[in-house]
């Protein structure tokens, strides 16, 4: 097995585009448990860890962008960043430990495709983009496009994520994400739910997005469930509505973490809860 | 049997709280675990595991695995050519090693050692087993049907009723009087069914070993386990050696809880050492500890008891069911006798089948059988407090087994301590606190047997002064912590001149396992009695030296010093004086005592319990928990709270998110600790310890034996919690917020 560390976004693509069976390694808290459980066997391992861009993050037009190499544990100490999205940033605080956190990344949660991924439903509801570097350039997709099933995602031969965009955060917005486990950590999400809401000059919710996660295949970003927000003023009759079109999106399976009439129940729960916190943070509450 | 050892005294050790002696090299790492070891030319073992519930092993092609560079051996169940008289022993061989069949899904079916971790992975994967799968069953009642997969034919006991699979390997029974005509005279009879599923002990270290064995016959292992004298034994037997010419040393150990009481690998580390000729190293994964190590059993369980209104219980019976896994054996007899143990009933009967299924053979786990004996018996008594209106802690007074009582299981009680943990309970803060709203409180009584059995303990004073103390028994609980201050409370001497170690099988008699809560009490015995011997060898060597009578000496405060004025006028001499000159008086001093312990008392707890249960997922949270505790005399406290604190934390994890989830396929689900839900440290309140200490009559300190007891209550004590914060009886185990969901919507 090789293991490279490319110091430029083009080394790492040129190795990547040279070894089908080359791995990324950015945190590796999902990499390196597979490896070590004989899951995999790659050729190569690339760090991308040394590429100094990928290791920062910086506000950009407003927004901010996150190098795929940044820890959750160093978002989490970003005042600035977790003032404008505290939604993202408490999704990815969730996941694994404390030691987990300071490795895990956001990208590479958003590139192991796993339906039960927490910072996934968090930016999807926030309108986060993953720039995307390969062999021909450079380009932008939505987060929600890159997990295409369990484990697989829309990246081409030889590409990779190198950072997440945050769009900038409009006036009287606000975002959250909570998910279900049976424990209070180191655990995955039986249902996991972002949500992200912009109020008018009047109290009345203008923008709405509500991400899903762990009761389908891929991160469900349903506008059923936001159009039950929008036009309303978030009250407890149109969080029912809400809940109710949350349980109705979830197309959950039955496994060892929950059965479909619990997911189901759950995802409204969760929505509705969810929705309470990033109304409070829209109006300023908290 | 040695009920009056016991004598009341003022300790001067026992009892305070001191350092641990193994904690400055667990906290720094220097501590050495099973997987600490090394040898030079050392191997890496690696077992191949059985993907199947249930298959015949046609045929196994090695030749691929054994031609590969750096594989040094290729073992299968056809090296194994020592078969064993003793169907025990050959029951272990089988589960090693399979033979003409896997009887679950992680069965050992071949293993190599080999130069590298990666190549014996390797080696493994070109292993080639031809398998006809059979029908499985993994389900206790369904295994009993006379309809069910038969695991092995013919290991039924004669007291298996007709009508059963011949899974059902046992039935025991036990109890007196006649619950029929109890039930007549009972205003109130409830009757349930409970369930309870597989739980592992969930210990942090894996299994792991360092063996060697030499064309010689002569081999030594280094493993983790609860009792080396056990492995040294089970592998001389199952391999055929001589016990005497294998030396076992146990190392440091991660947890145990009663898993660590079995073989599960040892004689197939032997046996690659062997064929191999290098020391080999064998490793479980986590994934191998779950798959084919003993969790405990699941349990099916049928209870009645009827109650008069103001809360006598007029008649109780019980019936068991647990799943042993794929070979006999099985604890429900354990279950049968634990049930009603801690009520003075005047009609109850209970019975337990032991019952094989297509799982990992199940181990002993903390109390095996107690806390699924104890859950559905507190389960109904709580109901029918409840139906009652009832206080749950005096009904449980009202009928508590007494100094006297003639216990459900059979003996009758010497002095016990149940009622003093009950009224512990009842004037505790904790019993009178205010709840909110979707909370409940729960309380709950178990009981525990303790156990003694044999030891050997040996006690070197040495030239200096200072003791070497020798126990035989790994130290899982604090145990040389404990037995450093009973010799330092004997002899009289301060605790730092004491130091105890583990001794290795061919430094000591034979030492039953560290289990049945009986080190503190058994070794401890021992360890008293050890230095008796070495304090009266000492006072004869003050005597001699004094040219007076032994009997005319006594021993105080670490010295001999003559009885009385008519022994003469003679200043004392220390230990420290007479070590010095014992070459001169006879030659080296030392105790040893070697004994099949008796005596060791029963215990009981109650435990105390707020929960808080979510109305909209059925999440719990434990809000608050209260141990109340008979330990006899806590030796060291700060280790018997922990004890207490332990038992009630796994004991939440059993009641709340642990299970084996087996897919329809027969194979474990979850195989791992992310699936596998043991408590982490937030998902826990502060567990408050209460100790009470009524001394065992069978030991010289009054020890009883903490270990134990404090997971029997918890399984009901959370159940009782629970079921009245959500308004619903909870009858099954794990409470898990999809099941505890489901029960709040179909109320």
């Amino acid at each position: 097995m090789r293991f490279e560390t490319p110091t430029s976004v083009d080394q790492a693509v040129a190795l990547l585009a040279a070894d089908p069976e080359a791995r990324l390694l950015a945190g590796g808290t999902d990499l390196l448990v597979r490896l070590r459980a004989g899951n995999i066997a790659p050729s190569t391992i690339i760090d991308i860890k040394r590429i100094a861009e990928m290791t920062v993050i910086s506000q950009e037009d407003g927004g901010w962008r996150i190098g795929a190499a940044v820890p959750s544990a160093e978002m989490n100490e970003h005042a600035a960043l977790k003032a404008d999205w505290p939604g993202v940033v408490e999704s990815a605080d969730l996941i694994g430990s404390t030691q987990i956190q300071g490795r895990a990344t956001l990208a590479g949660n958003l590139c192991n495709a796993s339906p039960a991924a927490d910072s996934v439903p968090a930016m999807v509801a926030a309108g986060a983009t993953a720039r995307i570097a390969g062999p021909d350039g450079t380009r932008d997709v939505a987060v929600e496009d890159i997990p295409t099933g369990v484990g697989k995602t829309s990246l081409g031969k030889g590409e990779l994520v190198t950072s997440i965009h945050l769009p900038p955060k409009p006036a009287r917005s606000g975002d959250a994400y909570l998910r279900f486990i049976p424990r209070t950590e180191m655990d995955i999400a039986v249902v996991g739910c972002g949500i992200y809401v912009t109020l008018d000059d009047q109290g009345k919710i203008s923008d709405a997005r509500v991400a899903l996660g762990a009761v389908a295949p891929t991160v469900i970003l349903s506008q059923s469930c936001a159009d039950t927000l929008i036009g309303t003023a978030g009250d407890d009759a149109a969080l029912d509505a809400l809940a109710a079109a949350a349980s109705a999106e979830a197309k959950p399976i039955d496994d060892k973490r929950g059965t479909i009439a619990f997911r189901k129940d759950v995802a409204g729960v969760l929505a509705k809860r969810a929705a309470r916190i990033a109304l409070a943070r829209a109006r300023g509450d908290s | 049997m040695p009920k009056d050892e016991y004598q009341s005294r003022d300790f001067r050790v026992v009892g305070t709280r001191p350092i641990r002696p193994d904690g400055i090299d667990k906290v720094t790492g220097k501590a050495r675990y099973g997987a600490d070891i090394s040898a030079p030319g050392m191997l890496w073992g690696a077992i191949l595991r059985s993907p199947h519930a249930h298959a015949r092993i046609k045929g196994i092609d090695t030749s691929k695995a054994r031609a590969m560079k750096g594989v040094k051996a290729v073992i299968t169940r056809a090296d194994f050519t020592h078969q064993p008289e003793d169907a025990d022993m050959a029951d272990i061989l089988d589960n090693c090693m399979a033979g003409d069949k896997a009887r679950y899904d992680g069965h050992a079916v071949a293993a190599v050692a080999a130069t590298s971790k990666s190549i014996a992975r390797a080696a493994l994967a070109a292993i080639e087993v031809d398998y006809e799968v059979l029908p499985h069953v993994t389900d206790v009642d369904e295994a009993m049907k006379p309809s069910a997969p038969v695991v092995e034919t013919g290991r039924q006991q004669e007291n298996v009723p007709e009508g059963y699979s011949e899974n059902v390997t046992g039935r025991s029974q036990y109890g007196h009087g006649d619950p029929e005509s109890g039930f007549e005279k009972a205003d109130l009879i409830v009757e349930r069914s409970f369930k309870t599923a597989a739980t592992h002990q969930g210990y942090i270290e894996p299994h792991a070993c360092l063996a060697t064995l030499g064309s010689d016959g002569q081999g030594d292992l280094w493993v983790c386990t609860q009792g080396h004298y056990m492995v040294r034994n089970v592998c001389a037997g199952v391999l055929g050696l001589d016990a005497g010419q294998l030396r076992v040393t146990a190392s440091e150990i991660g947890g145990g809880f009663g898993g660590k009481t079995h073989v599960w690998m040892e004689p197939t580390a032997l046996m690659l050492a062997r064929k191999s000729g290098k020391p080999v190293k064998l490793v479980m994964s986590r994934d191998e500890v779950f798959r084919a190590t003993g969790p405990t059993a699941s349990s099916s369980v049928d209870v009645k008891i009827g109650m008069t209104k103001d809360g006598t219980i007029t008649g109780a019976t019980a019936s068991y069911r647990l799943q042993a896994g794929a070979y006999p054996g099985g604890i429900a007899f354990l279950s049968a006798m634990c049930g009603f143990a801690p009520y003075d009933l005047e009609n109850v009967r209970t019975e337990g089948f032991e019952v094989m299924t297509n799982r990992p053979k199940a181990a002993a786990y903390r109390a095996p059988g107690a806390p699924m004996g104890a859950y559905p018996v507190e389960s109904v008594i709580d109901e029918l407090c409840q139906k009652l209106d009832l206080d749950p802690l005096e009904t449980r007074l009202k009928n508590a087994a007494r100094e006297g009582t003639k216990s459900s299981y059979g003996p009758t009680y010497p002095a016990i301590g149940l009622e003093a943990t009950l009224n512990a309970a009842k004037s505790h803060p904790h019993w009178s606190a205010p709840l909110g709203p979707n909370q409940g409180r729960g309380v709950a009584c178990g009981f525990w047997f303790n156990f003694g059995g044999d030891t050997c303990v040996s006690l070197m004073v040495n030239p200096d002064g200072t003791v070497s103390l020798s126990e035989g028994n790994p130290d899982i609980g604090g145990s040389r912590a404990s037995m450093t201050m009973m010799a330092a409370e004997e002899l009289g001497v301060p605790l730092d001149q004491v130091r105890t170690i583990i001794a290795d099988t061919a430094s000591l008699g034979q030492n039953e396992v560290t289990d049945g809560s009986r080190v503190t009490f058994a070794v401890g015995l021992a360890t008293i009695k050890a230095a008796r011997h070495a304090i009266q060898i000492m006072k004869e060597r003050a005597a001699m030296t004094w040219g007076i009578d032994p009997e005319a000496v006594d021993w105080r405060d670490g010295a001999a010093h003559p009885a009385g004025p008519n022994a003469g006028k003679f200043p004392p001499m220390t230990i420290k004086e007479i070590a010095a000159i014992a070459s001169n008086t006879g030659g080296p001093i030392a105790g040893h005592h070697e004994v099949n312990a008796e005596g060791a008392g029963v215990s009981f707890a109650t435990h105390m319990v707020d929960t808080e249960v979510d109305p909209e997922t059925g999440a719990v949270k434990v809000l608050r928990y209260t141990v109340f505790q008979d330990a006899g005399k806590a030796v060291h406290p700060d280790y018997v709270e922990g004890q207490f604190q332990g038992g009630a934390a796994q004991g939440i994890g059993w009641a709340i998110n642990e299970e084996y989830i087996y897919g329809d396929d027969g194979r474990l689900q979850n195989a791992g600790f992310l699936d596998y839900r043991i408590p982490v440290a937030s998902d826990l309140p502060m567990i408050e310890p209460v100790i009470l200490e009524i001394p065992n009559p069978g030991h010289p300190y009054g020890v009883r034996g903490v270990g134990e007891t404090s997971i029997v209550p918890p399984l009901a004590a959370i159940a009782n919690s629970v079921s009245r914060a959500a308004g619903v009886r909870l009858t099954s185990l794990p409470m898990s917020p999809p099941k505890v969901l489901a029960a709040l919507k179909a109320e």
